[in-house]
C-alpha cells in the first residue's frame, strides 16, 4: 500500500488507487483530494478536528473491560489494539466546546475492536448521556462502529443496546438534543441501538450504514443494488437526515447546536 | 414420539419406540403385555434423565431448534382467551413473522406478540422462519403503544434466529425500526413480560425483549451471535461451534447467574417437545405470578426498576 517516491511514503486511495503522502491527506482531513474518498478516523483525529482546541474534558478515561465471560483470545486482543491506538476502549467520552458551544461528547473508534459495544462502550454512553441530562447540555455522539454487540462479551454485549437506546429515550423525554454522526460504519447492535436514536443524523459522505453486514447477508445470496447501504443510498430511502463533508462537520454542528439551543425548554 | 435427529436423544427414541411396538403388539394380540411395558416405561425415564439432566450448551442450541418444540402460536392459542389478531405497521405491511393482538389471560386484559417459526414447512415458509423485517418492529412498537394508551400489560415470546438480514430489510431501516423499539420499550408505561421460549437471536430478539421481566425456558438458548459465526470468527472454520456455544454462555442458567433474565422456567423432562402441554402450563403459571406482581407497582416505580435493571447489566464487569 506504500509507495516510495524521493523517499516520500505514500498512501494509496482504496478507491481511486491515485497515491498522496500522509501531509496531504492530513491537510484534507483524511479525505482523497481526488475522488472525496473519506478515509476512516480515529478517536484524537476526530476530537482534534471537532472540538475548540484546549476545552476538551474526558469521562471514564481508565474505564476497562475484565473480560466478563473469560472469552477465548480476548485478553490478547485488548491489549493488541490498547496498543495500536493508545485507547483504552472502542469509545471516549466527554466534555468540550465546538465552535464556543459546550456539548457531551461521545466518540467511537472502528480501530479498536471495530469499534463494538461492549459493557464499556454502553456504560460510558450511558453516563455522559446522564451527565448531559443533569448539566442540561446537548449530545454528540460520532460513531464509526462496523461491529455491533461485540461477541466477546456475549449477552452482557446485546444487553448494552437496551441500556443505551434506554438512556437515549431519557435524553429525548427532557427535552435536549441528541446529534447522531455517522462516520466510515455504523451497523448492527450500535445502529440498532444509540446511532440510530439521535434527533438529527448525519453522516459522512460514503459511510456504510446498516443492520446486517456483509458476513451476515452471505446466507440470502441477493444480489446487491448499486451503492448498497452507502450513505448516499440511505438518505435517498429517508433513513438519515443529511450528508456533510468532514471539512465542513464542525460548522455544520455548531450551527445545528445554535439552532437548537435558542428552543430548548427551561 | 419425536424423531428430532438429535444424537444424545437416541437412546431415549429407541425405547421410545420399543414401548410402542408392544402396545400395538398387545392390542393386536389381545394379551397384557402392561409389566413389560411398565419395566420399559422406567428405563426410559432413565435414558431421559441421563441425556436431559445435564445437557451441553451446544445440545441446547440443537433442541432450541427442534420443529416439534412448542412455538410462539401454541402458547398463545393455549394461554389467550377471547383472542383477536392485529395486523399491520400502518406504514408498509403486515410481517407474518410475528403474531400480535388482544386476548385474556386469566382474567386479565393483555396485548400479546409472538414471533413465529412456522410448524410445518409450508407454513415456515409463509412466516419467514420468525425472522421479522422493519414492518414486524413497527407493527409490535404500534400494539405495545395501543396496550400503553388502554393501560393493558404486554406479554411478548422470543423465538427467532434473528432479524431478517436482506437488502429489502435494510431498505426500510432494519437498524432504526430496532432502536426505536428498544427506546420505547424502555419507557413503555405498561408492564412487559418476556419469554424465551426457543432460540433467541440477538437484536432481532431484543427488538421484542426489552421488559420488566425476562422469563426463559430450561433448554431456550439468547445468544449474541450463532455459534457457528463466532466459529468462523475465532476458528475461521465451522468445526468448532460446540466450543463456541460454551464460550457465548447462552443458556438460561448461566444468563441467570450473569443476570440477563430474571427465571428459568423448567421444561419437562426430555423437553418441551416431549410435553408441550405441560410446557405450556408451566409458562403460563410464571407469566401468572409474574404479571401479578408486576401490576402491584406503581408506574413511575416500575419505569424506574426497568431502567435500573438495564442500567445494572453490565456495570458490576468494569474496572
Amino acid at each position: 500500500m506504500a509507495n516510495t517516491e524521493n523517499t516520500v511514503q505514500k498512501t494509496e486511495c482504496p478507491v481511486c488507487k491515485e497515491a498522496f503522502s500522509k501531509e496531504e491527506l492530513a491537510q484534507t482531513h483524511k479525505v482523497c483530494p481526488k475522488c472525496n474518498y473519506h478515509y476512516p478516523m480515529g478517536v484524537q483525529e476526530r476530537i482534534k478536528l471537532i472540538i475548540d482546541s484546549g476545552t476538551f474534558v474526558q469521562y471514564d478515561e481508565d474505564m476497562e473491560s475484565t473480560n466478563p465471560l473469560n472469552f477465548p483470545q480476548y485478553k490478547e486482543k485488548l491489549a493488541k489494539d490498547r496498543e495500536l491506538t493508545g485507547l483504552k476502549e472502542s469509545v471516549v467520552t466527554g466534555e468540550g466546546l465546538i465552535d464556543g458551544l459546550p456539548a457531551v461528547i461521545g466518540v467511537t473508534d472502528y480501530r479498536f475492536r471495530m469499534g463494538s459495544m461492549g459493557a464499556v462502550l454502553g456504560e460510558k454512553i450511558t453516563k455522559c448521556i446522564e451527565l448531559a441530562m443533569e448539566k442540561r447540555l446537548p449530545v454528540v455522539i460520532f460513531s464509526s462502529s462496523g461491529g455491533g454487540a461485540r461477541m466477546q462479551e456475549g449477552m452482557l454485549s446485546l444487553m448494552q443496546m437496551a441500556k443505551t437506546s434506554a438512556a437515549c429515550m431519557k435524553l429525548r423525554k427532557a427535552g435536549l438534543l441528541y446529534l447522531d454522526v455517522l462516520s466510515y460504519r455504523s451497523f448492527a447492535g450500535v445502529m440498532a441501538s444509540f446511532a440510530g436514536l439521535g434527533d438529527i443524523i448525519i453522516a459522512e459522505p460514503g459511510t456504510r450504514i446498516g443492520f446486517t453486514g456483509e458476513r451476515g447477508r452471505a446466507s440470502i445470496n441477493q444480489k446487491l443494488p448499486e451503492g448498497f447501504q452507502k450513505a448516499e443510498f440511505m438518505i435517498e430511502r429517508g433513513m438519515i437526515d443529511m450528508i456533510v463533508q468532514r471539512k465542513d462537520m464542525k460548522a455544520v454542528l455548531a450551527d445545528l447546536l445554535d439552532f437548537f439551543s435558542q428552543v430548548e425548554p427551561k | 414420539m419425536n424423531n428430532t435427529g438429535l444424537e444424545f436423544e437416541k437412546p431415549i427414541l429407541e425405547f421410545e419406540k420399543k414401548i410402542n411396538e408392544l402396545k400395538e403388539l398387545a392390542s393386536l394380540l389381545k394379551t397384557d403385555l402392561s409389566s413389560e411395558i411398565k419395566a420399559l416405561d422406567k428405563r426410559l425415564l432413565k435414558a431421559k434423565r441421563a441425556a436431559y439432566s445435564n445437557l451441553t450448551p451446544w445440545q441446547k442450541v440443537l433442541v432450541s431448534k427442534v420443529p416439534e418444540r412448542p412455538s410462539s402460536a401454541n402458547y398463545i392459542d393455549s394461554l389467550m382467551r377471547n383472542k383477536v389478531e392485529l395486523f399491520g405497521d400502518r406504514i408498509f405491511g403486515d410481517d407474518s413473522a410475528i403474531i400480535g393482538g388482544l386476548g385474556n389471560f386469566r382474567g386479565q386484559d393483555v396485548v400479546f406478540l409472538g414471533q413465529e417459526v412456522g410448524r410445518d414447512t409450508k407454513e415456515r415458509l409463509a412466516r419467514n422462519f420468525g425472522l421479522m423485517h422493519p414492518e414486524g418492529y413497527r407493527k409490535a412498537l404500534r400494539l405495545m403503544k395501543l396496550a400503553e394508551k388502554f393501560g393493558k400489560p404486554v406479554i411478548t415470546f422470543v423465538d427467532t434466529q434473528g432479524a431478517h438480514p436482506g437488502i429489502e430489510a435494510e431498505e426500510r431501516g432494519q437498524a432504526l425500526a430496532i432502536a426505536e423499539n428498544l427506546a420505547q420499550m424502555s419507557a413503555l408505561e405498561v408492564p412487559i413480560v418476556c419469554i424465551v421460549i426457543g432460540w433467541g437471536g440477538s437484536g432481532g430478539a431484543l427488538g421484542i425483549g426489552v421488559a420488566d421481566r425476562i422469563l426463559m425456558l430450561e433448554h431456550a438458548v439468547y445468544s449474541v451471535c450463532p455459534p457457528e459465526t463466532c466459529s468462523q470468527i475465532l476458528w475461521r472454520d465451522n468445526e468448532h461451534a460446540v466450543e463456541a456455544a460454551e464460550a457465548l454462555k447462552l443458556t438460561a442458567s448461566e444468563l441467570l447467574e450473569l443476570g440477563i433474565i430474571d427465571e428459568v422456567i423448567q421444561e419437562p423432562l426430555g423437553g418441551a417437545h416431549r410435553d408441550p402441554k405441560l410446557t405450556v402450563y408451566r409458562v403460563g403459571r410464571a407469566l401468572k405470578r409474574n404479571l401479578g406482581a408486576l401490576l402491584s407497582i406503581d408506574k413511575d416505580e416500575l419505569l424506574e426498576q426497568r431502567y435500573q435493571k438495564y442500567r445494572d447489566m453490565g456495570s458490576a464487569e468494569l474496572s
